[in-house]
């Protein structure tokens, strides 16, 4: 028929877990309405069928961690009207960005008996450390919520809106008892981006910081509080800094002064 | 790993020097060499860029294992979380009483629900009908590709409802929960199990109408038994033939090693008796007395006795333990009555543990040290997929192997979804296998 053609969409993957991707196909109420008006692809995942770039939008997963990646995350930009990174993988170089700071000769001997069978580089980076981001989705994993937001702002045309405040701010809007304060549980909520729905906190859990650090987060300010008035150990405070966003410039900086570690330049870089 | 791992199945000690980083990542390649009718080589690989957990947790609190891990794969972040939470209590000494037993037994069956039919109906099913992805279906057959999201969305509502969200719940930790979870709305969630039940029979009826490859191998199926439950985290570690191993016992019998195409690590028996199966086969042949009595008719209705041997009936399988979990969601949250508390009391110690239970596409082992501060001095994973990949070689040579006179593209597809038996995790899973067939 002839018309306007449908928005292409493909979902690219790098070092991942595939649990953003993953989010992509728990929309379940919206998956088939979502497919009516955009065509997937491009998505290895749940499709054989590959439809050739370019694309419309192309939602990539995952960190780069190979000479190779670098090569093909270029040929998905060139390829691309609309890049969005989604999850802590692609916007921080997720939890494996924890081997930037360590010996990678001696974390691959802890897996591998023969590492020299492959080859990888001793960083693990976020997308737009290497190609233009048109937006980035934090989490990990990403938010269903947020996901259909973005791609629906996209398909109309309008500004995503996604909040840059802090995890606290949702607590306050649903009304949960503060963690810190009443149990004196140590938690990432005033330096982590909203948009999860509250999901720890609500648990009686602190925030682990999965989406990331908010705008202009004071981190060194929470590390001080919660090595002062809570007790933490400086190991403590850099292993609440240093999981699922380790790479994140403003939690890694924090959470290696933590144990007495300075980021240096060649950190600083790998991190951003 | 020698050469002759590379080479071990035959043929010219010609090594296939795999360049990991020419090719696509994320993608699994299969090379093949013919001469005179005969494969004389044959090589799965995937390659998946390594992520060194094992590395990355040395130096880590114990408690941080379930969360770490969780993100090896976001299919089945419950069964990283139980594995390493269960190693951990075992390494620590604590006791898990019955009722956050049964709680995370509940938040186990909704990933093997979640699981098992994202892979049976939109992975899988397209093969067998000769379609490109469930999309298709859903044009051709709307109602039934609207029954399996229903039924996936609902094994997601309870990981949702119990560990907060769906892909790496949070509310789990060692030693249980942070929060127990409320009995209402695990309550509201009943008629939807209920209608499940039955949308989840109508699927496997649907689905053993398909025409399946002829193949079958006599599998040595390795999972959890030797318990009264159909087994999901209980139990020691079974061989076909009930052969029973503790846990503690299982790195004494079974390794991992390397070989030079792959960068998943493969694990063998260490008696040399070759490969063998995890997995949903694995456990229904080790298990189907402990199977629902509706789960053992509706197998029966879809033509499976109580040994499968057609590894393309995986598909079927998976489709009878959806409904038996679901009976389980059933008899657990009607028996539930809030927990006695959320989580049992952990004290730090040095010690090793290990922890085995079956992830949804089999038996997934952790093995941790812990100083006597807490923290991880050395820990070791086995994911099935890795434990598989023997097998999946083997099932692979015995499938071109029968249809060597297939035409490139067709072979290439029955390749593909010979792979997708196994559901390797998607992570590595293989669409657009790049076959290369050398005929000389
Ligand atoms: S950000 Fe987290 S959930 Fe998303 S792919 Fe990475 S590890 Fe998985
Ligand atoms: S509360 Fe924090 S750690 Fe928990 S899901 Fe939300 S952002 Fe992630």
């Amino acid at each position: 028929m002839a018309g306007a053609r449908k928005p292409r969409l493909a979902v690219h993957k790098f070092a991942s877990c595939d649990g953003c991707q993953l989010t992509l196909l728990d929309c379940e109420d919206q998956l088939l309405d979502v497919v009516g008006e955009i065509e997937i692809a491009y998505f290895l995942e749940a499709t054989r069928q590959e439809i050739r770039g370019p694309y419309d939008v192309s939602l990539v997963e995952g960190s780069i961690t190979t000479a190779h990646d670098i090569e093909r995350v270029r040929r998905v930009r060139a390829q691309s009207k609309m890049l969005i990174a989604i999850g802590s993988c692609a916007t921080a170089g997720g939890v494996q960005a924890l081997r930037n700071t360590a010996d990678i000769d001696a974390l691959a001997r802890a897996v591998y008996p023969n590492p020299e069978y492959f080859q990888t580089l001793t960083t693990s980076t976020a997308i737009q450390d290497h190609v233009k981001v048109d937006f980035e989705l934090r989490g990990c994993p990403i938010s269903r919520e947020q996901l259909i937001e973005v791609v629906s702002a996209y398909l109309t045309r309008r500004k995503p809106n996604i909040p840059n405040y802090s995890q606290c701010m949702e607590c306050k809007q649903a009304g949960t008892v503060c963690v810190m304060v009443a149990h004196g549980t140590p938690c990432l909520g005033p330096v982590t981006q909203a948009g999860c729905g509250n999901v720890c906190p609500s648990c009686e859990r602190g925030c682990y910081g999965c989406f990331g650090p908010k705008e202009k987060a004071n981190a060194k300010s929470l590390a001080r509080w919660f090595e002062g008035s809570l007790g933490l150990s400086g190991r403590q405070t850099h292993d609440l800094y240093r999981t699922f966003n380790a790479g994140a410039p403003a939690f890694c900086e924090v959470g290696l002064a933590a144990i007495g570690e300075k980021t240096d330049e060649t950190v600083a870089e790998v991190t951003r | 790993m020698s050469l002759s791992d590379v080479t071990r199945g035959g043929g010219p000690a010609r090594v296939i020097k795999v360049d990991a980083l020419a090719r696509v990542e994320g993608e699994g390649a299969l090379y093949v060499r013919v001469r005179n009718n005969e494969i004389r080589d044959l090589k799965f690989r995937i390659y998946e860029p390594p992520r060194f957990f094992e590395g990355l947790l040395r130096g880590r609190m114990y408690s941080d294992a379930p969360d770490i891990t969780a993100r090896i794969c976001g299919i089945c972040p419950v069964a990283y979380i139980m594995g390493a939470s269960h190693a951990m209590e075992a390494a620590l000494g604590v006791d898990v009483p019955r009722d956050i037993h049964e709680m995370r037994r509940l938040i186990y069956c909704g990933e093997w629900i979640q699981s098992h039919v994202l892979h049976a109906a939109m992975l899988h099913a397209p093969d067998f009908l000769g379609l490109q992805d469930a999309l298709q279906i859903a044009a051709a057959n709307p109602d039934l590709v609207k029954a399996a999201l229903r039924l996936k969305k609902l094994g997601n509502d309870l990981m949702a409802t119990i560990g907060g969200r769906a892909v790496h719940p949070v509310n789990t930790k060692v030693g249980g929960f942070y929060k127990a979870p409320s009995i209402e709305a695990l309550r509201v969630l009943l008629p939807e199990v209920e209608w499940g039940l039955g949308a989840a029979e109508t699927l496997l009826d649907a689905f053993s109408g398909f025409d399946f490859p002829d193949y079958d191998y006599d599998y040595t199926c390795v999972s959890l038994g030797n318990t009264t439950a159909y087994p999901i985290m209980e139990g020691d570690i079974v061989v076909s033939g009930g052969e029973a191993i503790p846990l503690d016992g299982f790195m004494d019998r079974y390794e991992e090693f390397q070989v030079a195409h792959s960068t998943s690590l493969h694990a063998r028996p260490k008696d040399g008796s070759g490969p063998y199966l995890v997995g949903p086969i694995a456990r229904y042949n080790n298990n189907f007395d402990r199977l629902s009595t509706r789960a053992r008719d509706a197998a029966r209705r879809a033509g499976l006795g109580p040994i499968v041997t057609n590894p393309f009936k995986s598909l079927l399988v998976r489709m009878v333990e959806t409904i038996h979990a679901l009976e389980e969601v059933r008899r657990i949250i009607e028996g539930y009555r809030g927990l006695a508390a959320p989580s049992a009391p952990v004290a730090v110690r040095a010690g090793t543990g290990c922890g085995c239970t079956e992830a949804p596409r089999g038996i997934c082992f952790h093995r941790y040290e812990l100083g006597e501060d807490g923290r991880i001095a050395k820990a070791l994973i086995m994911p099935p997929t890795s434990q598989n990949q023997p097998q999946i070689e083997r099932d692979l040579r015995g499938v071109v192997e029968k249809n060597l006179d297939m035409a490139d593209e067709d072979l290439k597809w029955l390749c593909e979804q010979t792979i997708r038996n196994y559901d390797p995790c998607i992570s590595c899973s293989c669409h657009f296998l790049e076959l290369t067939i050398e005929r000389e």
